[in-house]
């Protein structure tokens, strides 16, 4: 092992920056997003959709086909295989706000199903012990 | 006429498979500007690493007081993944952070429910690392630090890098190129196994 002569940089000291907000609003608004995916001014799907859930298609996703237009039924075609939230985002070219809302719509309503444990905390160790054993594995 | 579906195709709802769909883990990536994030990831993604953008909004109160309306600026964060399958029913995503620092909120979203985060550093810009190990330090997320050796060059011991970041002794450090995947994986099995013991304790 080499080690140069100059000395590393001085430790580092807390500095504060301004916020920045999300605005899965104006995502919608820029997007042009029909009125059904996001009503009455609301900027958040009731359901919380974090940006890793995989979701995937229902009996009754699969039965709806069909019947949807526009981004449901692209986010709805997309899932199989099923794939995360930020995969559609990335594939269907929309930004993540505007995905999670109407995946928050259709999850609601019963046409896809999510798979996350995010909004639960952080993986146990049973997860982790699985994570860890995939790892070594690979 | 006597077509008995159950013959052929068994009905949707019989036997629902136990989960439909892998249940997805997520890590971090974290670092200055580009300390080798995206190589990070796409070396050891299964898909080329993707891309996903959400929109930003500043907003000023006030600013305006002849109208009262609030002044609203907007700009879009793009931010990279990978994926990658731990078996059947299991996906690990790797995120990176966005470039700036400030978009804090896409932070919270990304370390939400995350096994944790790798802070790449380059000992040579250091300083560039800061508000991410401030970051996961005040949200306590487990995090490791891997020292991305440009062209092999090994310029700092672990306990130097310790020191100057005035990190807690028991976080990990490690070498890595980000470009080779079985480096990568190293890190990331350091990071979960640091992330096992802090579950633990
Ligand atoms: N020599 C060398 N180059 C690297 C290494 N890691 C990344 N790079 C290069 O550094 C540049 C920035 O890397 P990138 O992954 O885009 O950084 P990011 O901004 O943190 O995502 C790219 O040109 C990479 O090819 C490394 O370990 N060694
Ligand atoms: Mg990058």
């Amino acid at each position: 092992m080499r080690f140069r002569d100059e000395p590393l940089r001085a430790p580092r000291v807390r500095g504060a920056e301004g916020p920045v907000t999300s605005d899965d609003a104006a995502d919608a608004a820029r997007f042009r997003i029909r009125p059904y995916a996001i009503t009455g001014g609301r900027t958040r799907a009731r359901t919380d959709v974090p940006i890793e859930a995989i979701v995937y298609r229902t009996p009754a996703g699969e039965g709806s086909l069909g019947r949807l237009t526009l981004e449901r039924a692209q986010i709805v075609g997309l899932v199989s295989p099923p794939q995360s939230v930020a995969e559609l985002s990335a594939h269907l070219k929309l930004p993540l706000g505007v995905i999670r809302v109407v995946v928050g719509d259709l999850v609601e309503e019963g046409l896809l199903g999510m798979n996350s444990q995010s909004a639960t905390g952080r993986p146990d160790l049973r997860l982790l012990e699985r994570v860890l054993d995939g790892l070594q594995a690979l | 006429m006597a077509f008995k579906p159950s013959d052929t195709v068994a009905p949707y709802e019989a036997e629902p498979p136990a989960r439909p769909a892998p249940m997805p883990v997520k890590i971090v990536v974290a670092g200055g500007f580009a300390v080798g994030k995206t190589t990070f990831v796409g070396s050891i993604s299964e898909i080329a690493p993707l891309t996903t953008e959400a929109a930003l909004t500043k907003v000023s109160e006030g600013v305006d007081d002849t109208s009262k309306v609030s002044t609203k600026t907007s700009t879009t964060v793009a931010m990279d993944f990978g994926r990658l399958s731990l078996g059947d029913d299991l996906i690990l995503y790797l995120f990176g952070t966005p470039g700036q620092d400030r978009f804090w909120f896409m932070w919270d979203d990304l370390v939400r429910g995350a096994i944790g985060a790798v802070v790449l550093i380059d000992t040579r810009r250091l300083e560039d690392c800061f508000p991410a190990v401030d970051y996961f330090e005040e949200k306590r997320i487990p995090f490791v630090v891997a020292m991305n050796c440009f062209d092999g060059e090994v310029t700092h011991s672990p306990t130097d890098v310790r020191e100057a970041l005035a990190v807690s002794p028991d976080t990990p450090v490690v070498m890595c190129d980000a470009r080779d995947r079985a480096s990568t994986k190293l890190a990331l099995l350091e990071l979960v196994q640091h992330a096992l013991v802090r579950a633990n304790g």
